[in-house]
């Protein structure tokens, strides 16, 4: 009966255990599931397949794939490519961290604990945040979390969010609220940024919170201190989503004045994996910290006044408060929050600083090569690793003919917006070289 | 496990030591006030850790050393799933052509990534016996929350807008209400009978014109199989209401039974529990939801679908509740289970659950002549103890778990389900061999008789650890969430 190795149960451990328990078969220990709902005969799925051949299949799969570790690719639009250093994924494989389940018993979990405390200091320096929890899902469920934490405590009902805001984040933020019934408006975008003067139109004394993205959907840098004295001016809460490479560069929305900053840790460390999965972090000021949705970890002492590390606050969670918990969350992203973790300590004060300044170095190398090529920018104000680029033809076409160049093209923004077909949001991360950069401004000769 | 108190890397950093080999710039250094005005400029930079890689890479193991999982020994945490981690599973999510995809790359791209997520919708539908699997939710609670939101949005659409109720049993996960108020509605609790079953004669009170959903672990969190299960379904069915299924117990039903035939309408599966995905320490993990007809207009889009020899993402949901995730849920958790999935095939699944449930029944009775044990009914893939008698001698379940610690094995659930006093709830999983099962048993023996004889030996337990049991009444007064230089 022993065909699978990771069943390790013989012939006569079976005998044995039935004898035990007082019963003839397994069968036996079945009689509880009513016939009419026994499911006779065996599943329709595929054979299974010895580990050679599983291997092969797999890389059969995975070989249909074009990766971008073989092609320069200029995507981003929340999801990046970038230099992962090779140690990450060493520590990562130590099985220790990633065959544990959540820390409940922090005697013996105080290494994945400590980890996440590290973790939750990093996301509070780079976001000059209070206190950040343990991770969420991603970027996006992260930015609905706190628009719902935010209606919770203001006890407010209307989310203000740009329209420069991830368009996806936007779709699951709007799912949420109709679970909640609250309703969301969105501000219109100019010039590829917030429009002030609409937001400060539609600000009222319902909105709970005012949500943009930092550096935006558009690569555009925001005017956060224009958006804190909107979302200040009542009792609302202003909530950033940014891009954590950024702050590398960017003055962190922390000192903007921002009440919840999230985002996604996936450029530290987090390979892209066709978009998950990723790594959401959640930061906030002292005063929500008793809101916050998911685990905390906290430093304390045991018996003997050793330090040490449990989850605390625990009384706002699912398992203890059930229907009353401030989120529904339980399993979250801790092995990526970890991962990220050893990805910024490896890449450290200085060094994160010098490839935040690389991203938006190569990027504005990138825009000007493309604009003295005769190509239009679209939107002409500050931006971090990202523009937009408008073409003649539709961008559809043009990545065709880029990828028979060997070369995977930015975004087509046509996908999300009516309108901007030939528009195309290109990405340039500290991976892509002069010379990518250049074949790609080459590639695209004819189609200014 | 070592014992030495480990430094945090923010105290090992030293100004001017680098562990990153970052690329170098290859394009000529603008001056930032060019690029971007001051006023958006960072002032001070992030205070990360300043190491070595060596000095990274001791840090990372020796806090490795300091944990528990699966590798490291037992770890029976009931309702978890706690199973093996196969290792190929590790190595073909890193395959480059599936670890360094881009959502947007076009679909002629990635073809092999949908094809698998293809197979996987179709092996979860056949697994579960329902009619539409989304691979979009990013973990269980988050698929509870969806499935929900499903049905919300299936009477809504039949003009039924005064179903605000969710029924859930007492024995339920914490995340089942949770998920019942994020998705809008009220959450509503059954009882359990003595015999640990949904109480029917309850179930009919609450149930009405304003139920819109029973939620059912089956088995349920106790590890008994909920035996009128069909009575259940026409209960909730002739008043209106659909029936969702929390798979967080399927670990026990594979080939045995299925949802979709036991009546449920929604069903969400944890990959990291019953296909074998790592738990990681709380996730990623990955919660695929599969729905009967009457409820696929409402799915997120997008589903993979085959046209000809091409896989496609239909985006054709005009009754979508919309997204849940971005992108296409959590891709690389998918392709370690359907890895899984390819290595047991379908014999090997129904395996799985028969020998998981043989192995929860062999340590129950083991166990049963030291630990008060409330249902006396064969149990599934896991079973609870109580640990009343203990109690009384001044040894309660939270000592019993902590010197489970000194033998090296991470201590069964406990506490929970809340409907069973001083509850230890033991999974095994089909992965552990008889001999791991009878030493933990011997060791919970030991223990019962420790309790009695040298009871102290347990009440200040753990005695091997790395560190003495915490001051969690502290850390919650006086949360301290990071580390800082000052303090």
């Amino acid at each position: 009966m022993n065909d699978f190795r990771y069943l390790p149960m013989t012939d006569r451990d079976q005998k044995e255990m039935l004898e035990t328990i007082g019963v003839e078969s397994l069968d036996e220990l079945f009689e509880d599931v009513p016939d009419r709902v026994k499911f006779d005969g065996a599943l329709d799925i595929e054979p299974a397949l010895h580990e050679t051949a599983l291997i092969k299949e797999m890389q059969r799969l995975a070989g249909r794939n074009t990766n971008i570790k073989d092609y320069p690719s200029f995507l981003g639009a929340g999801v990046y490519e970038h230099y992962i250093p090779s140690v990450v994924n060493h520590m990562l494989l130590r099985s220790e961290f990633f065959t544990a389940y959540t820390p409940y018993q922090p005697e013996i979990s105080q290494g994945e604990l400590q980890g996440i405390f590290e973790f939750q200091t990093m996301i509070c320096e780079l976001t000059g945040m209070d206190l950040a929890n343990s991770s969420m899902y991603d970027g996006p469920t992260a930015l609905t979390e706190a628009a719902m934490m935010s209606c919770g405590q203001t006890k407010k009902k209307e989310i203000l969010v740009s329209k420069t805001v991830h368009p996806e984040a936007l779709e699951v933020l709007k799912t949420n609220a109709a679970g909640q019934n609250l309703t969301v408006v969105e501000i219109e975008e100019k010039d590829g940024r917030t429009n002030m003067e609409d937001l400060e139109q539609k600000y009222t004394s319902s909105t709970a919170c005012v949500i943009v993205q930092y550096p935006n959907f558009f690569g555009q840098i925001e005017d956060l201190q224009k958006v804190e004295e909107i979302a200040h001016s009542d009792k609302s809460h202003m909530i950033v989503s940014s891009n954590p490479l950024s702050l590398g560069m960017l003055k962190p929305p922390g000192e903007f004045g921002a009440d919840v900053v999230v985002g996604d840790a996936q450029p530290f460390g987090i390979p892209t994996q066709l978009g998950g999965p990723h790594c959401g972090y959640f930061a906030v000021t002292k005063k929500l910290m008793r809101k916050v949705p998911g685990r905390l970890v906290g430093q304390t002492t045991d018996d003997s006044g050793q330090r040490g590390f449990v989850l605390t606050l625990q009384a706002r969670e699912q398992h203890i408060r059930r229907d009353k918990a401030t989120s529904n969350i339980c399993s979250n992203q801790a092995l990526n929050a970890l991962g990220a973790a050893i990805a910024m300590s490896a890449i450290g004060k200085y060094g994160l600083k010098e490839m935040a300044e690389q991203n938006m170095q190569k990027a504005h190398y990138a825009k000007k090569t493309l604009e003295d090529k005769g190509f239009h920018a679209v939107f002409t104000g500050p931006f971090f690793n990202e523009f937009v680029i408008e073409f003649t033809k539709e961008v559809s076409q043009i990545n065709e003919r880029l990828f028979e160049k060997g070369i995977i093209g930015g975004l087509d923004l046509g996908r999300f917006y009516k309108g901007r077909e030939k528009q195309m949001l290109l990405a340039v991360t500290e991976l892509r070289t002069k010379e990518e950069i250049d074949a790609l401004a080459s590639a695209l000769e004819g189609a200014e | 496990m070592t014992t030495e108190n480990q430094a945090l890397i923010f105290e090992m950093s030293k100004e001017g030591r680098i562990g990153h080999s970052l690329p170098e710039l290859d394009v000529d250094r603008v001056d930032l006030d060019e690029l971007i005005p001051s006023s958006f400029q960072r002032e001070k930079a992030a205070d990360l850790p300043q190491v070595s890689e060596l000095q990274l890479v001791r840090h990372y193991t020796a806090l490795s050393r300091r944990n528990h999982g699966v590798d490291s020994g037992f770890y029976p945490l009931g309702s978890c799933t706690m199973k093996y981690n196969p290792k190929i599973n590790e190595d073909v999510a890193r395959y480059p052509g599936f670890a360094h995809l881009h959502p947007y790359q076009p679909e002629n791209q990635i073809q092999g990534a949908m094809e698998l997520m293809y197979n996987l919708q179709n092996s979860l539908e056949e697994v579960t016996g329902m009619d539409q699997v989304t691979l979009q939710p990013a973990a269980g609670a988050h698929g509870e929350w969806t499935g929900l939101m499903l049905i919300r949005a299936y009477h809504e659409g039949r003009g039924d807008h005064q179903r605000t109720k969710v029924i859930v049993p007492d024995s339920a996960h914490g995340t089942n209400p949770a998920s019942a108020v994020v998705a809008g509605f009220e959450a509503l609790t059954v009882r359990s009978t003595d015999e640990g079953l949904v109480d029917l004669d309850h179930l009919r009170e609450l149930t009405g014109e304003d139920t819109a959903a029973l939620m059912l672990t089956n088995p349920n969190t106790l590890g008994l199989f909920e035996r009128q299960i069909s009575e259940m379904a026409e209960i909730i069915h002739e008043a209106g209401g659909k029936l969702y299924y929390d798979g967080a117990n399927s670990n026990a039903i594979l080939g045995i039974t299925r949802p979709g035939d036991m009546g449920f309408d929604v069903v969400h599966l944890n990959l990291h529990k019953t296909f074998t995905t790592p738990h990681g320490g709380g996730g990623p993990g990955s919660g695929p939801v599969g729905v009967k007809n009457d409820l696929v207009p409402y799915l997120p889009a997008p589903i993979i679908v085959k046209e000809g020899e091409n896989y496609t993402f239909s985006y054709d949901f005009p009754d979508t509740i919309g997204r849940v995730k971005p992108y296409y849920g959590n891709f690389g958790i998918n392709v370690r289970a359907y890895t899984y999935i390819r290595t047991m095939g379908p014999e090997g699944l129904k395996q799985v659950s028969l020998q998981a449930v043989l192995n929860a029944n062999y340590m129950l009775r083991r166990l049963q002549p030291y630990f008060d044990t409330p249902y006396e009914q064969h149990c599934k893939h896991e079973f609870v103890l109580s640990g009343k008698r203990q109690k009384k001698l001044g040894v309660r379940t939270l000592d019993m778990a902590k010197r489970l610690l000194d033998f090296g094995y991470h201590p069964p659930t406990i506490y929970f389900p809340i409907n069973v006093e001083e509850c230890l709830m033991v999974e095994p999983t089909e992965t552990e061999s008889k001999e791991t099962l009878d030493e933990f048993c011997d060791a919970m023996i030991q223990i019962a008789e420790e309790a009695e004889n040298t009871p102290e030996v347990v009440q200040e337990a753990p005695h091997s650890t790395v560190i003495g049991r915490l001051d969690e009444t502290t850390a919650a007064r006086k949360p301290v969430l990071k580390y800082s230089r000052e303090a």
